[in-house]
């Protein structure tokens, strides 16, 4: 009887997307304040990074994963993002709330996305690669050459932002704990997180995810079936551009600086390596990328230390582990940790033919 | 339906439990704050037996060439300091974090030093563009930021708003006017070009040079720190005709620039500010482009430039022979150069301003002796301008010329402020000598 | 007209740079179907083999030999190992591949080299000279740089078509399994194909350094500029890579004398995009265009 009414308590959570990604939302939630309250102010700082990380690495695996198309270019998206956010808090006595603020950065970078997006559309393979790649390059010089406005090499610096009082006192009663700067911006950036991934899961489940992968499996049969292979692969990129915004602003107000050199190409190579890492398609998976790329340089230059290796060359190893790991990934386990986990419990089901896409459906 | 309505009511009561328990824990917030800073209670960074300062310098990038060393000569001076016991009986521990010159990955760095290190003070921080990164959260964290290695005048020339932070070598913009008054007297007819880096540093630079050679210069090129491309700028300033080229740059762009200018056959006389005039760095970065023509440190040859602390030709000077000794013992690989006497005198003022904070240092402490440091008999040439209105650094410099590796001596001492304040001779703080054990022997300050 | 003499003149050189190097991307394109976006560090890596045997106290020559053999070694090596499993797979695997082995070699290179800005030497000379009241910003060692990258291609020319390796290689890359069929070991022409665009990058990545200051990331620009010359001109035609980056060198230089140096990589993202609206298949394609 139990198990009846178990299966269709689940049964209904299965069919209904939404509601099932809210109460995960709800859940991740409550988990983010308990452990937000329970580490220092430098794992505090930590976890924020690992958030903006986390929005970034989403909407680019929603983008490579779903739709198929590759973008080496999405550090340069948080630039956009930064640099917005920068501007609405540079030297600024008041500045505008920052949920209009992170709003904003969403907007401007969205419209970049748009035009870059209805450029990418049209090429394939190596090509978007390589424009993306040119983009990551590119962006950064803009910056530089604009050096008024822009603040140049020197970079615009960002003052913290202070949590408003209904905020602090929120936090107040819910953990008896005062809030910190940097506490605040963790907070900021997981609820933007959650956010996202709430809104990035339902669209994936949604009939748009379904006509992205349509696009990404088989264009000319997608053309056949109706679908506008351009505008969907443009939504696509807009959406990920979204979130490579809203992480750019967040990631502004943390390092508390946007300048060019916070945004070279090792950035948009770390985000790939994060969403590779995951699996491709895998919201799941792109929080355990984000949090690789936090915590794990730490961990691999403490061991390079205890090697023996000078602190410059253990600074080295978290590349070179981020190239490997994309490496051997593609040779060994195309489908990224969440994806082989995944293909072995389905194994009896269909072979794995080794694409980097996944053979099923994303779920997050 | 009814069983789901159930689940779901278990479910949200069993949210509603957990918020609840936490919030056991809270209560009515207390009128006043709770308030844990402050109080005699312990010092971050400070315990029985230990000091821990941080710095962050660039190790791998651009600006490293010459810039790494500092750290070393730093290190040095105080495994020296430790080996005699310390200060007041503490070691000092000194952690250094590369940034690469890159104001985003300074940021994080500090950000480490601050908070997982837990740093007492930051000393020596490298960089105008990066130390503008971080200046303003060193300050609302309060962590004293001494001896920035940088000449903005940023660090020293507001101290109500920055009340943490010190700059420590000449200004730029005191270099420039010392160097812009040279010129004017000295090679009046000259057509002056200059040769900037794109940020404060050729800002103030600039500022400085034009309170007196404003109608001479005839050409300003800047550059991008990380962009190594400066052909266009030096074909512009020879395009422009300047026969005397101002560069206020970091060194590895003294080598490019000497480099285009020889593919480009253009020679006009060159003035290096300080930071970029290394004699033996430039030769080493130049070394292989000749294959041998051009030997060790004969590229800067005739160069002017300017100089605030004896450095390693200064044989017969006190301080050259205390950092000679200090290398010999405690110096890790490679031989004594001016980066790392660079390093040791930043340590010294340091050491100084410990003991001057007394037997119990704190944070406020250390603030309050260093401002009292003005006439602190140390290696600089000039004396520190340092009071309660301004925490700029050493007062004044020396234009030398370089031969051979040497720097030959062409003006005394000369020692002004930001501003419109002239420039005047003095001596005064150049026949100051190190004390017999090398280790300042400084009283707590009142 | 001084700085138009100067900068036409860097263009050019820089433009034949870019050519050895879009060569390199096209020759390995044409053969596997693959862009090697690690071109760039596997060019630096074989910089630094020269660098190691320079200071080890030997000529310029003997590591510049030194160079291209390792270059030779390296490009064969990877293609064998690393590359063969995905060929014929999704073409994702491979940039992805790709994309990893350009941040593995880097930090290799680091770990083992050093990060620090080294200086390489430059034989002939580095001095412009006069000519007339003009200068002639072309120094000796420029002279040898478009010498050098004539003669490798001139040489590619030959090999391609008149000798028998260079027509199986040719046959290779144009069809695979009835090359197979005619006796071809195709396996062994990929290899090969690969370990020649390694040697014609370290060519690039040495024509670089000469004069300049050498680091981890000083080719990592060029894989970006490399890129568009190939598209350029078309990514099947080595012809075609040879004009792009002449093209592109020039007009890269042109802004960077008269607009800019920092807008020099939005420049070539900028000819990038017109290309691939405009002419996706490049100057001198003969490929159709895909129409979806």
């Amino acid at each position: 009887m139990s198990s009846v009414a178990f299966g269709s308590l689940t049964g209904r959570l299965r069919r209904t997307p939404l509601r099932r990604n809210l109460i995960g939302g709800l859940i991740g939630l409550v988990i983010v304040i308990l452990v937000l309250e329970s580490v220092s102010p430098f794992r505090q700082g930590q976890f924020a990074t690992m958030a903006y990380l986390g929005i970034a690495v989403g909407g680019l695996t929603v983008l490579t994963g779903l739709n198929g198309q590759l973008s080496l270019g999405h550090g340069a998206l948080m630039a956009v993002g930064a640099y917005t956010a920068a501007l609405m808090l540079h030297n600024v006595e008041k500045p505008l709330p920052l949920p209009v603020i992170m709003l904003l950065s969403v907007l401007v970078t969205v419209v970049v996305g748009a035009v870059v997006g209805v450029a990418a559309a049209r090429l394939h393979g190596p090509y978007i690669a390589g424009a993306t790649l040119a983009m990551a390059v590119a962006v950064p010089g803009i910056a530089s050459f604009f050096g008024d406005t822009l603040g140049g090499e020197q970079g615009l610096s960002v003052s913290t932002p202070e949590a408003p009082g209904w905020f602090a006192d929120a936090v107040y009663f819910l953990t008896a704990h005062d809030i910190t700067g940097t506490k605040y911006l963790a907070y900021i950036g997981w609820i933007g997180l959650i956010i996202s991934f709430v809104l990035l899961a339902n669209l994936s489940a949604s009939r748009v995810g379904r006509t992205w992968r349509a696009v990404r499996d088989d264009e000319v049969a997608a053309e056949l079936a109706g679908i506008n292979v351009g505008r969907a692969r443009v939504k696509a990129f807009v959406v990920s551009a979204a979130c490579a915004g809203l992480a750019g602003s967040v990631m502004a107000m943390v390092v508390r600086i946007a300048a060019p050199s916070g945004f070279t190409l090792t950035l948009s190579l770390s985000l790939l390596t994060a969403v590779v890492l995951g699996g491709l398609g895998s919201l799941v998976g792109a929080l355990i990328g984000a949090g690789l790329l936090t915590f794990l340089p730490q961990t691999v230059t403490g061991l390079g230390q205890s090697l023996g290796l000078t602190d410059l060359q253990s600074a080295q190893l978290a590349p070179l582990v981020y190239g490997l790991t994309l490496v051997l990934v593609i040779l060994l386990a195309p489908a990224g940790l969440v994806g082989t986990i995944r293909n072995a419990w389905r194994r009896r089901q269909s072979p794995d033919t080794g694409s980097i896409h996944p053979q099923q459906e994303a779920t997050p | 339906m009814k069983r789901w309505t159930k689940q779901m009511t278990r479910i949200a009561g069993l949210i509603t439990a957990g918020a609840l328990v936490a919030a056991c824990g809270a209560g009515g917030r207390p009128s006043s704050g709770s308030n844990s800073s402050g109080g005699g209670a312990a010092q971050v960074g400070i315990t029985k037996d230990t000091v821990t300062v941080g710095a962050t310098f660039p190790l791998t990038g651009v600006a490293a060439p010459g810039y790494s060393e500092i750290p070393t000569g730093a290190q040095a001076y105080f495994d020296y300091v430790n080996a005699n016991g310390g200060v007041n009986g503490r070691k000092i521990k000194y952690i250094v974090r590369d940034d690469g010159y890159d104001p985003t990955t300074t940021s994080e760095v500090t950000n480490e030093l601050v908070l997982k290190d837990q740093v007492f003070a930051m000393l020596g921080a490298l960089g105008t563009p990066t130390h503008t990164a971080v200046v303003d959260f060193l300050n609302s964290e309060k962590v004293p930021d001494l001896f920035v290695s940088s000449g903005s005048i940023q660090w020293g020339d507001d101290p109500k708003a920055k009340h943490y932070t010190f700059g420590w070598q000449p200004d730029y913009e005191i270099e420039g006017k010392i160097i812009g008054q040279w010129v004017a007297k000295n090679m009046p007819d000259a057509k002056v070009g200059l040769f900037l880096q794109d940020d404060d540093l050729g800002r103030d630079s600039e500022k400085g040079v034009r309170q007196y050679l404003d109608k001479k210069i005839v050409k300003v090129q800047r550059y991008t720190a990380g962009n190594t491309d400066v052909a266009p700028q030096i074909a512009a300033l020879k395009a422009s005709g300047a026969d005397l080229v101002l560069g206020f740059n970091v060194p590895s762009y003294t080598a490019l620039s000497q480099l285009v200018a020889l593919k480009l056959n253009y020679k006009p006389k060159w003035f290096y500010s300080n930071i970029g005039s290394d004699a033996e760095l430039v030769g080493n970065l130049l070394s292989k482009f000749s294959e041998g023509a051009v030997h060790g440190t004969d590229p800067l040859d005739g160069v002017l430039t300017t100089a605030y602390i004896p450095g390693v030709d200064a044989t017969d000077n006190a301080w050259a022979k205390l950092w000679q000794k200090v290398w010999d013992k405690h110096g890790k690989d490679g031989h004594l150069t001016n980066y790392r006497i660079y390093g040791m005198s930043e340590a010294y003022a340091f050491v100084q301003a410990l003991q001057a904070a007394g037997k119990n240092p704190t944070r406020e402490g250390i603030v309050n002796a260093v401002e009292k440091m003005g006439n602190a008999a140390g290696p600089p040439l000039a004396p520190f301008r340092y009071s309660a209105d301004s925490h700029l650094g050493i007062s004044g410099m020396r234009v030398v010329q370089l031969k051979g590796g040497k720097s030959n001596p062409l003006t005394p001492v000369l020692v002004t402020d930001i501003g419109a304040a002239p420039i005047k001779e003095d001596d005064s703080a150049a026949k100051d000598s190190p004390p017999a054990s090398g280790i300042p022997e400084v009283k707590p300050a009142g | 007209m001084q700085q138009l003499l100067t900068t036409s003149l860097t263009g050019l050189t820089l433009g034949m740079v870019y050519a050895a190097f879009a060569l390199a991307l096209v020759l390995i394109w044409r053969s596997t179907r693959i862009v090697n976006f690690a071109q760039a560090p596997m060019a630096m890596i074989t910089t630094y083999v020269a660098l190691v045997v320079v200071d080890a106290g030997m000529s310029y020559w003997i590591g510049f030999v030194a160079a291209l053999l390792s270059g030779l070694v390296l490009g064969a090596v990877i293609e064998r190992v690393v590359i063969r499993p995905v060929e014929g797979k999704p073409e994702i695997n491979a940039i992805i591949l790709t994309l990893g082995l350009f941040v593995v070699i880097h930090a290799v290179a680091a770990i083992i080299f050093g990060s620090g800005f080294r200086s390489f030497p430059a034989p002939f000379g580095l001095r412009g000279f006069q000519a007339g009241g003009v200068t002639i910003a072309l120094t000796g060692f420029a002279v040898f740089t478009i010498c050098s990258v004539v003669v490798v291609m001139l040489l590619l020319v030959a090999l391609f078509h008149h000798t028998d390796v260079g027509l199986k290689m040719r046959a290779s890359a144009f069809n695979q399994e009835v090359s197979r069929m005619l006796g071809v070991k195709v396996t062994r022409m990929l290899t090969l194909g690969w370990a020649l665009a390694a040697v014609v990058g370290s060519l690039s990545g040495l024509l670089i350094a000469g004069g300049n200051l050498v680091y981890p990331s000083y080719m990592d620009s060029v894989v970006v500029y490399g890129f568009v010359a190939a598209v350029l001109g078309g990514l099947d035609s080595p012809v075609g890579a040879v004009v792009g980056g002449l093209l592109l060198g020039l007009g890269l230089s042109f802004v960077s004398g008269y607009v800019g140096s920092d807008l020099v990589a939005l420049a070539s993202l900028a000819i990038l995009i017109v290309v691939l609206l405009v002419r996706p298949a490049g100057l001198f394609s003969h490929a159709t265009a895909r129409t979806v």
